[in-house]
């Protein structure tokens, strides 16, 4: 008998020990002011997935440092990824889901521009900050004051790299050659032609060639007949890529100064040893030494096993702009609060990060009345040489 | 300028005229129109892509061995839907529906296999010297190019009009019933037929992708559109209707971007094609209602 009931009290005085871990727990979570959730809707499938990818591990990295570091000081940041499958009708979808249902207090995504268009509009109307890491188009920032970006735009990068690739080639005068049929190699030739204009280079010609063109050798042979002394080119690696070496074929050695379509390691393997002279900007290089720039790559590339590119240092630079918002502000726990709180305290941020020094402008709205914020930051331009981009200063 | 962009056109030229033979060839003979043509096209590139990559082959064998996919696919074709079709006697639109299906499966199979984006042949298998003769530029690839093209179409030519299975093949072009009833094997003949024509199309598929540099699973698709101007406008199964208008493109092609614009590169070239036709409803070379080959 004494046995025995010597057993259940020591099984009561365990079941009371569990009871009040327990207890505990749930208590300590309270204290803690539960966590910052934060929603990430980028493309993770579909075709734009090969720019949604990168962009979630920037952010899950980054997210990952900070937490590691303690958190914005005692909470932690907890990241709510929902694929948008780069729709437009998917991407307001989530976008109602991680605003209403799981009540988060800021937004990353979505992966593209066109999706922006619409799902922007969504996150301005409930009061909640949208932060695009990706989007490039014009008017994006414009839906209103709760849309921020730090993907710097063609239209801020490609003045910069004209200038900068004039002053050292020396060029004075231009040919363009473009894709006429697609929004975006389109949006980079208007962009080229603004910014021709402003700097008053003359431009010898004009050529345009289609999406699923092959032979370009008409167009660079008029090119050539007009002695420009570069070429100016708005086009997708596809297309881009035979485009230099159709040049080069036909003897054509002038510099080409490319817009973002350009920007890619995938040049050297289309290109491969017709590739040199090619001119880009970018807001972001692998290439680039500055110390914030080659932690970031050692850490991606320790957790992903990849080199990253400039989709996953711009996620992870927004991550640590949004932290420093969250540092400068209190949280009430009182959700609508929060959320015009963080919007008040990201603008005056500045940070450098992988990307560079980084601050936010403030740009019109539809109606001219001050709406979102676009990015401030230097591109930078680099040129390649032996199957290799160079940066130059 | 314009010496640079009659080379240039007469490449461009060689091509076209080389992808629409095989396309006029399946018209004449077998009487179908066949949208597959643009898939074998890019499956030749291809089967010469990976050859070239995975056993480092020299040009020759890896164009060889596309050649070699592509007549198989030719067979296979004739075997699946051309010949089942011939059986059942089916009505005209039939077999051109089922190589709609063929290309779809073809394309879709490149596309599941190697991706969708754009690849190249490895540098170092390619000659890269370039000849320049009095301002000329053309390089060596190009002028083999254009041999090759001219090459086979003089050897599908001769051999039209001087073997003995070529004139076999120009009868069943006239009547299949005639020539049955002299002893013909018909049958054979077509699959014959339908396997030169792939030849020729896939070889067609490895020379463009080698002259642009670019090989993709769609590239077969332009080159479709462009085939069938140029067979149409040559007169719908005529061999020399073919040669004559895949040069007339190409020239057309290359003079629009140099004398009236880049963006009007495929209004002219196929707004000139529509006024030859309102001239000549039947084509260069057509005569109304009669097949010939």
């Amino acid at each position: 008998m004494l046995c025995s009931i010597k057993l259940i009290s020591a099984m009561k005085i365990r079941l009371a020990i569990i009871a009040l871990a327990l207890i505990a727990q749930v208590v300590s979570a309270a204290v803690m002011a539960a966590e910052i959730k934060i929603g990430v809707a980028e493309a993770l499938t579909g075709n734009a997935s090969q720019y949604g990818r990168p962009i979630r591990q920037g952010i899950e990295l980054a997210a990952g440092e900070i937490n590691a570091a303690g958190g914005v000081p005692g909470t932690k940041l907890t990241l709510l990824f929902e694929d948008e499958q780069g729709r437009k009708e998917e991407a307001i979808n989530v976008f109602k889901k991680l605003i209403f249902q799981d009540r988060v207090l800021m937004l990353f995504g979505p992966t593209l521009s066109n999706s922006a268009q619409a799902s922007d509009p969504v996150a301005q109307a409930a009061k909640v900050v949208v932060f695009g890491t990706s989007n490039t188009a014009d008017g994006i920032t414009s839906i209103g004051d709760y849309v921020f970006r730090n993907s710097v735009t063609e239209a801020d990068i490609l003045p910069v790299t004209l200038k900068v690739a004039a002053q050292k080639t020396g060029f004075k005068k231009v040919a363009v050659l473009y894709g006429n049929d697609d929004i975006f190699t389109k949006s980079g030739y208007d962009n080229f032609a603004r910014a021709l204009q402003a700097l008053k280079i003359p431009v010898t010609t004009t050529e345009t060639f289609a999406k699923g063109d092959v032979d370009f050798k008409p167009q660079l042979t008029k090119i050539k007949a007009s002695h420009p002394d570069a070429i100016v080119l708005s086009a997708l690696i596809a297309e881009g890529a035979p485009i230099m070496v159709q040049a080069r074929q036909l003897g054509i050695n002038l510099p080409f100064i490319g817009g973002n379509g350009m920007n890619s390691p995938r040049v050297f393997e289309l290109a491969k040893d017709s590739s040199d002279h090619l001119w880009v900007g970018s807001p972001w290089s692998v290439e680039n030494p500055a110390a914030e720039n080659q932690r970031f790559i050692a850490a991606y590339q320790k957790a992903y096993g990849t080199l990253p590119d400039q989709f996953a240092a711009q996620a992870y630079d927004a991550m640590y702009i949004v932290n420093q918002a969250l540092r400068k502000m209190k949280l009430t726990g009182k959700l609508a609060a929060d959320r015009k709180a963080l919007r008040d305290a990201l603008p005056s941020v500045q940070w450098t990060g992988a990307t560079g020094p980084f601050k936010f402008r403030q740009v019109a709205g539809r109606d001219g009345k001050p709406a979102g914020y676009d990015a401030v930051q230097t591109a930078i331009v680099m040129m390649t040489k032996n199957n290799k981009y160079v940066i130059q200063k | 300028m314009l010496a640079q962009q009659f080379v240039n056109a007469i490449s461009l030229g060689g091509v076209y005229a080389l992808f629409a033979l095989g396309f006029t060839l399946v018209f004449g003979v077998l009487n179908v129109v066949n949208l597959a043509h643009g898939a074998v096209f890019t499956l030749g590139a291809y089967a010469a892509l990976q050859t070239a990559l995975y056993f480092h082959a020299p040009l020759p064998a890896a164009i060889l061995v596309a050649a070699v996919c592509s007549a198989g696919a030719g067979w296979i074709l004739d075997k699946l839907v051309f010949a089942p079709l011939r059986a059942r006697q089916a009505p005209h639109l039939a077999p051109m529906v089922a190589t709609l299906g063929v290309a779809i499966v073809l394309t879709s199979v490149v596309e599941g296999f190697f991706g969708a984006e754009n690849l190249r042949f490895p540098t170092g298998i390619l000659p890269t010297d370039t000849l320049s003769l009095a301002g000329l530029h053309f390089t060596w690839l190009e002028l083999q190019i254009v041999s090759l093209a001219f090459l086979l179409m003089a050897v599908l030519l001769w051999g039209l009009k001087k073997t003995r299975a070529g004139r076999a093949l120009r009868g069943v072009a006239e009547s299949p019933k005639a020539a049955a009833l002299l002893g013909v094997n018909v049958e054979a003949l077509l699959r014959v037929t339908s396997i030169i024509a792939s030849l020729l199309g896939g070889v067609a598929g490895v020379l463009i992708a080698l002259y642009t540099n670019a090989v993709f699973p769609h590239m077969g698709q332009p080159m479709l559109h462009k085939g069938i101007a140029v067979v149409i406008l040559g007169g719908m199964g005529d061999i020399r209707g073919a040669l004559l208008g895949g040069f007339f493109l190409g020239f057309a092609e290359v003079f629009s971007v140099a004398y009236i614009g880049s963006t009007m590169r495929d209004a002219v070239a196929f707004g000139l094609l529509f006024i030859v036709l309102l001239l000549r409803p039947e084509g260069l070379f057509g005569q109304a209602a009669q097949r010939r080959a």
